[in-house]
This record gives C-alpha cells, sequence and structure tokens, in this order.
C-alpha cells in the first residue's frame, strides 16, 4: 500500500471539498434565488465538467496554466513555479472537475425550501447571505452532506485530470488513482486489489454517511 | 394613508385597483379567487415581473413610495416596514418560537438591530400580545395550527412594521379566539400607528371589525368606504339580483 499516495489523496480531497463548499453554496443560492435568462447559461457551465472528458479538460487546464498564456506566466510570476504539475495545480483542476457533484446537490436542496419560507424571511429584512445562512442552508443540511461527500469522493478518484494536470510526481502529484494504473501497468494485481479496496472502502463509508444522515433526519422528523 | 394605483396579470387573471387607503384597520373583503393575496403581496413587494406576469403601479405609504414601476422604483420586501402574514404560518422549522420572533430583529446583514436584552423584552412582549406566551421554548412541528398562526403573528409584528398585511391569518382559531386577538391587535395597531389591511372572504369578519371595507370581486375594486355603506350596497346589489332572477 502507498501510504503516501492515499495521503496526498485524502489531502487533495479535503482541501478540494473545502474549497467547493465555500464557492458551491454561494453558487447555489444564486441559481435558485436569481433572476434573469444568463442563469441559465452559468447553470449550463457549471454542469459542463459532467459532460467534459477529463483527459480534455486536464489538456484544457494545463495548457491555460502552462507558460503559453498570459495567465499561466501570470500565476508562475506570482507563485514562482507553474501551477501545472504541482499540488496547487492539482487543487486547481479538481475543483473545476468536481464543481457539478457540489452545485448540483445544493441547487436541489436550496429549492426545496419552501418559497413562502424565503418571503417571510425577505420580509423580516434578511439579505441574501443572511437567507442563505440561515434559512437555505440549515434546512438543506443532507444536501450540503451529499455535495461534500460527493465532492470528497469524485476527487478521490479521479484520474484523467490528476494524470494530464499533475502526471505522476511522488509526494506532489501521485495519487491512489495514479498508484492504481501503475500497479496494473505493472501487473502488479495483487497490490492494485489492495488500492481498489481501499477506493472501494472509502466510497462505502461516505455514502453510509449520506444515508445514515438521512435516516437520523428522518428520524427526529418523526419523533 | 396607502395610496395605490397596481395592475397586475397572472396567467388570464386580471388585478387592477387604484384607491387611498385612509383608515388604520381596513378589511378587503371579497370571495375567493378575487385576488386578495395577489394584491396584499404586490403591497409587500414580494411579487416582481416573472414566467410572462406582469406588474406595475405605485404604491406609496404617508407619502414614503414603495413602488413605482414608471420611474423603476422598488423597496424591497425587508425595507418596505411591512409586515405580511399569510394563512399558513410559515414558521422557521428549524428555529424555537423565540427565534422565529425574534428574525426580524436583526438587520439586513444579520448585524442585531436590538441588543440581547431589548430582544428578549421585544420577544415576550408579542408574545404577550398574541396569547402564546407559555410556547416561547416551543419548536414549530410542536405547535398547533392555531398556535402557530399566533405566533407567525408576533413574528410579524415584532419588527415593528408601519403597514401590517393579514391574510386570512385566523382561520384554524376558533370564532371567539379570533375575535379577541383581532380586537387586541386592532387596539395595538391604533396605539402604535401601524396601518392594516385585513383580507378575508369571511363576511362576518369583514363587517364586524372594519371601520373601511374594500370590496374586491375578480380583481376589481367595485366599492370602498365604511363597512356600514359597502354592506348595504352589496345588500342591494344581492336583492337586485334576486329581483330580476
Amino acid at each position: 500500500m502507498d501510504w503516501q499516495a492515499f495521503a496526498l489523496s485524502l489531502r487533495l480531497a479535503t482541501v478540494t471539498t473545502a474549497i467547493l463548499l465555500i464557492v458551491a453554496v454561494p453558487l447555489a443560492a444564486l441559481l435558485v434565488l436569481g433572476r434573469g435568462r444568463w442563469l441559465a447559461a452559468l447553470e449550463a457551465l457549471a454542469a459542463l465538467p459532467l459532460v467534459l472528458p477529463p483527459t480534455v479538460l486536464g489538456f484544457f487546464l494545463l495548457v491555460l496554466l502552462g507558460p503559453r498564456t498570459a495567465v499561466g506566466r501570470g500565476i508562475t510570476a506570482l507563485l514562482g513555479h507553474p501551477l501545472a504539475f504541482s499540488f496547487a495545480g492539482l487543487v486547481v483542476g479538481s475543483v473545476i472537475y468536481s464543481l457539478p457533484f457540489a452545485v448540483q446537490p445544493l441547487v436541489a436542496g436550496f429549492a426545496a425550501v419552501e418559497p413562502a419560507l424565503v418571503d417571510a424571511a425577505r420580509l423580516l429584512g434578511a439579505g441574501s447571505v443572511r437567507l442563505v445562512l440561515t434559512l437555505l442552508v440549515p434546512l438543506a443540511r443532507r444536501s450540503l452532506l451529499a455535495a461534500a461527500v460527493l465532492s470528497f469522493l469524485h476527487t478521490v478518484g479521479e484520474f484523467g485530470v490528476v494524470l494530464m494536470l499533475g502526471g505522476d510526481i511522488p509526494g506532489a502529484t501521485r495519487t491512489l488513482s495514479i498508484v492504481l494504473y501503475n500497479q496494473v501497468e505493472n501487473f502488479d494485481y495483487s497490490a492494485a486489489s489492495r488500492t481498489s479496496a481501499t477506493l472501494l472502502g472509502l466510497s462505502i463509508v461516505a455514502l453510509a454517511a449520506i444515508y445514515l444522515g438521512g435516516q437520523m433526519r428522518g428520524g427526529r422528523r418523526r419523533a | 394613508m396607502l395610496d395605490l394605483a397596481l395592475h397586475a396579470r397572472r396567467g388570464s387573471f386580471h388585478l387592477q385597483v387604484e384607491c387611498r387607503l385612509a383608515s388604520d384597520w381596513t378589511v378587503i373583503f371579497g370571495p375567493s379567487g378575487a385576488g386578495k393575496s395577489t394584491l396584499l403581496r404586490l403591497l409587500a413587494g414580494l411579487d416582481r415581473n416573472a414566467h410572462g406576469d406582469t406588474a406595475a403601479g405605485r404604491v406609496a405609504l404617508d407619502g414614503r413610495v414603495l413602488t413605482d414601476t414608471a420611474s423603476g422604483h422598488w423597496l424591497k420586501p425587508g425595507r418596505r416596514q411591512t409586515s405580511l402574514v399569510a394563512q399558513q404560518p410559515s414558521l422557521f422549522p428549524h428555529l424555537s418560537v423565540e427565534s422565529n420572533v425574534a428574525y426580524g430583529l436583526a438587520g439586513a446583514s444579520g448585524v442585531a438591530a436590538f441588543d440581547r436584552a431589548s430582544r428578549a423584552a421585544r420577544v415576550q412582549q408579542m408574545l404577550e400580545l398574541v396569547d402564546a406566551m407559555d410556547l416561547v421554548n416551543h419548536r414549530p412541528q410542536d405547535l398547533s395550527g392555531g398556535q402557530a398562526q399566533r405566533v407567525a403573528l408576533a413574528r410579524a409584528l415584532a419588527p415593528g412594521p408601519r403597514l401590517l398585511l393579514l391574510d386570512e391569518p385566523f382561520s384554524a382559531l376558533d370564532g371567539v379566539a379570533s375575535d379577541a386577538l383581532i380586537g387586541r391587535l386592532q387596539h395595538w395597531a391604533h396605539v402604535k400607528g401601524v396601518q392594516t389591511i385585513l383580507a378575508t372572504h369571511d363576511a362576518t369578519d369583514a363587517f364586524s371589525t372594519a371601520a373601511e371595507v374594500a370590496l374586491l370581486r375578480e380583481g376589481k375594486l367595485v366599492a370602498l368606504g365604511p363597512a356600514a355603506e359597502v354592506l348595504a350596497s352589496e345588500r342591494d346589489r344581492i336583492v337586485g339580483r334576486l329581483g330580476s332572477a
């Protein structure tokens, strides 16, 4: 078992999930509460990574963050090193790649909040930030949990973006998925089985957390 | 003093109301579907043009313009000093009764407009007004329909609105309790100078409590005046229809 890759995968997933929740909560609230035709375009853009092949997304990001573009040169000048083939670059790629997995459960959760409650809060003087923090987020707790778990798992399991954008640098960009690919390529199926079992175990634990969380909430409602 | 000139379309339904409501307690009376709720929501600033529906016009409360679509002026609901209590109480289910009533006592950004002590005192005062002090630590899901309506009323009154809109908010209370609560509310509104508009399809509510009645039918204002006068004209209309049948 490559514990270094295991730890890196968990670190990448944790950082990505934290950033995604900070980005996705206001974005989902805007999509649900906002007005205007441009919101449909924004929603489609947020869902684009769902249908875009990961290798294509990884390639675009590799080019964008590389030395051939002004953005890439600017970031390199700012950080002192390019984002591609670094942990920070993986975080950027993972946030974009997993964005729909955070946004869509939150949109569904926020949209399920009764409009009359939103009206009541607005009449009582709640601005947008307060409306989201004191009404939408508490009432869509299960969606928030789902968004966090899906983002985490999706990041742990991603391969195409990681390979294109980060390569295979031990301790920096080599995640469990890359390790698994290397093990299969080397016909080391017993090691690949252990790595796969670890990824499977993570998925089961996370999904159990979602369903148990939902059942506890349902139980409290019925009580 | 509330001046309004509103035109709205909701699908095939058209609302057109132009009047001045001068009484501190006005009842908008009309059958279901007459446009009472639509009118109150427009006054509260909750409905703007959306999904093919349109709303236009002007609303001014004591000279302060709340809506003027001609100039593009539209005050946000929370800035109108207006409260609306609907038939469904819509209490926040994750908050206690106390927190529900206190919700409107914070500023728009959540910065407290009342300090903790004055907020607690205000919550107590409002719950006492609606005779619901014993519910302060309850959760909304533990309340009966009538209790939830009382708490919703206390929540609406707490921020100290200038305009109070009541959309059949006492439907879950029995007649005696409803009359008692309306009596207290009328006294409070009079003392505090709060202009109140009660929408109802119940003739008893309309003509027993109102100094002023606006009769709304199919989206049009067909009568406005002292309750006795409107009642007499309505009685004449019904008698006339029976006579011609």
